[in-house]
């Protein structure tokens, strides 16, 4: 009796933290994708493109129109305010060359999350 | 009696305010005097005559493999089957020189100008067109092909003298420089960006590997022979003239290229080659 609930006890720890396992890596694994799809989004020259003037680590002829992209962490606390300068680079600097990837369709919502994600980690 | 006097003085500032937009929008001279002086102190190394070479007046090491090309230049066998077109005669006996004279060295300056009994702005290409069609021949294509060689070999006649373009004072003329400049720096397409964005703000910036060329003299070297332009057979033989460039850049920006020849790109060309002025012609060209 004791030792069967120490048994069950102990098979329902290791069924936990296999568990918890293996829910870590998959969050893991989703976020690497997700950065990994942003960043092609981030290089392709039909999505984002933007290499054209940005230098962006991993990337090759970048354009020097616009300021590198490093350190966005520091730049950018808040997530949420790096993607809105990805979504309508035109609200925080109307004469800006950068294009308004959401409000202009160029990307789609999730694309823009992507592209963020990818950024947030340079 | 408070009443009035505020009147009055509104008055007084709404006068001012027209004076001063009159003379603000009426001021082709004084943009063009703007428009050099920005190009001259943003490229302190580029002597001012140079300007007329597009991106190869910025860039050494681009200059170099230009020069080499240019030495035999790709755009030569076209020019000469332009100087063929034109001294074919039409079907009716006539020939071009009916339209434009004999001095064939006088036509590339004359465009493009203000008509004013036509009221709008003629191009060189336009008039061509025009030519053929008074002497019952079919129009040729605008943006490649025959009419490209003929603007080709017509420029390079021309080559030497100095754009001089004329801005009459004429509200309608004047409206049409207006035109075209408002085009110029309007943010258009789906990546909004407006042509001055690319050849005044960022000029000599890179975009991706492209340099971007300066806007003065944008005009003098068309038509050009492009490298791009060249070997896939939808693109053609290589050369093209102004119109098809510009199409091309609309393009680019996701913007729905107007027609060549229409309004909109006569107006541009008339603002483009109007802060040319003092330039001197020197198409056709070759480009990478
Ligand atoms: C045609 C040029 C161009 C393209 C393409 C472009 N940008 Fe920009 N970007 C700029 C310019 C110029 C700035 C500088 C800020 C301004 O103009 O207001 C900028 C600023 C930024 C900033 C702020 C940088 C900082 O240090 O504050 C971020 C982040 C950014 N861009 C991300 C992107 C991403 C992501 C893409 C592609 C999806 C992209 N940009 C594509 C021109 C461009
Ligand atoms: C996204 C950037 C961009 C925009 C916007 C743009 N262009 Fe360009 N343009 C280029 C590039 C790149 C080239 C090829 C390299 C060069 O000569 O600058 C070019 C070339 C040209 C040339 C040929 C110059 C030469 O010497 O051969 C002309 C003329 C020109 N553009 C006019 C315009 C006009 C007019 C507009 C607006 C309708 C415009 N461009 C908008 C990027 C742009």
């Amino acid at each position: 009796m004791k030792i069967g609930k120490l048994i069950t006890s102990g098979v329902a720890v290791i069924g936990f933290s296999m568990t918890m396992a293996i829910t870590t890596t998959s969050i893991a694994e989703a976020a690497s994708s997700v950065v990994d799809e942003g960043k092609s989004i981030a290089f392709n020259k039909k999505k984002g493109n933007c290499l054209a003037c940005h230098r962006i680590e991993g990337g090759r002829m970048a354009g020097d129109i616009a300021p590198p992209i490093l350190m966005m962490k520091m730049r950018y606390p808040n997530k949420e305010v790096l993607r809105a300068q990805i979504w309508d680079a035109t609200a925080s600097n109307p004469d800006t060359v950068m294009p308004p990837f959401g409000r202009h369709h160029i990307l789609s919502e999730s694309e823009v999350d992507k592209v963020t994600e990818f950024i947030y980690g340079l | 009696m408070k009443t009035r006097k505020l009147n009055v003085l509104i008055g007084w500032g709404a006068a001012v305010l027209m004076m001063g937009s009159v003379a603000v929008e009426a001021s082709p001279e004084r943009d063009l005097k703007a428009f050099q002086t920005y190009f001259v102190e943003k490229f302190p190394l580029t002597k001012y005559s140079d300007f007329n070479n597009g991106v190869y007046s910025i860039d050494e090491s681009f200059r170099q493999q230009w020069e080499s090309i240019e030495e035999f230049p790709p755009y030569e066998s076209f020019m000469e089957m332009g100087e063929e077109e034109w001294n074919k005669a039409f079907a009716n006996g006539a020939g071009y020189a009916s339209c434009f004279g004999e001095d064939v060295s006088a036509i590339r300056g004359f465009y493009p100008h203000w008509d004013s009994k036509r009221e709008q702005v003629v191009t060189l290409e336009g008039e061509i067109n025009r030519c053929r069609k008074d002497n019952g021949e079919k129009p040729l294509k605008w943006k490649v092909g025959t009419l490209a060689y003929l603007s080709a070999y017509i420029a390079y006649e021309g080559r030497g003298q100095k754009v001089d373009v004329v801005i009459p004072d004429d509200p309608k003329a004047v409206a049409a420089y207006e035109e075209g400049k408002r085009f110029y720096y309007a943010k258009r397409g789906q990546l909004n960006l407006a042509c001055a964005d690319c050849h005044v703000y960022q000029a000599g910036q890179h975009i991706r590997a492209d340099l971007l060329s300066p806007s003065l003299g944008h005009t003098t070297g068309f038509p050009v022979f492009r490298a791009k332009w060249s070997g896939k057979s939808k693109s053609g033989d290589g050369m093209g003239t102004l119109h098809r460039r510009l199409g091309g850049c609309n393009k680019q920006v996701r913007a729905k290229p107007f027609k060549p020849q229409s309004e909109e790109y006569r107006n541009l060309e008339y603002f483009l080659s109007y802060m040319g002025n003092g330039m001197e012609w020197n198409g056709p060209s070759y480009r990478k």
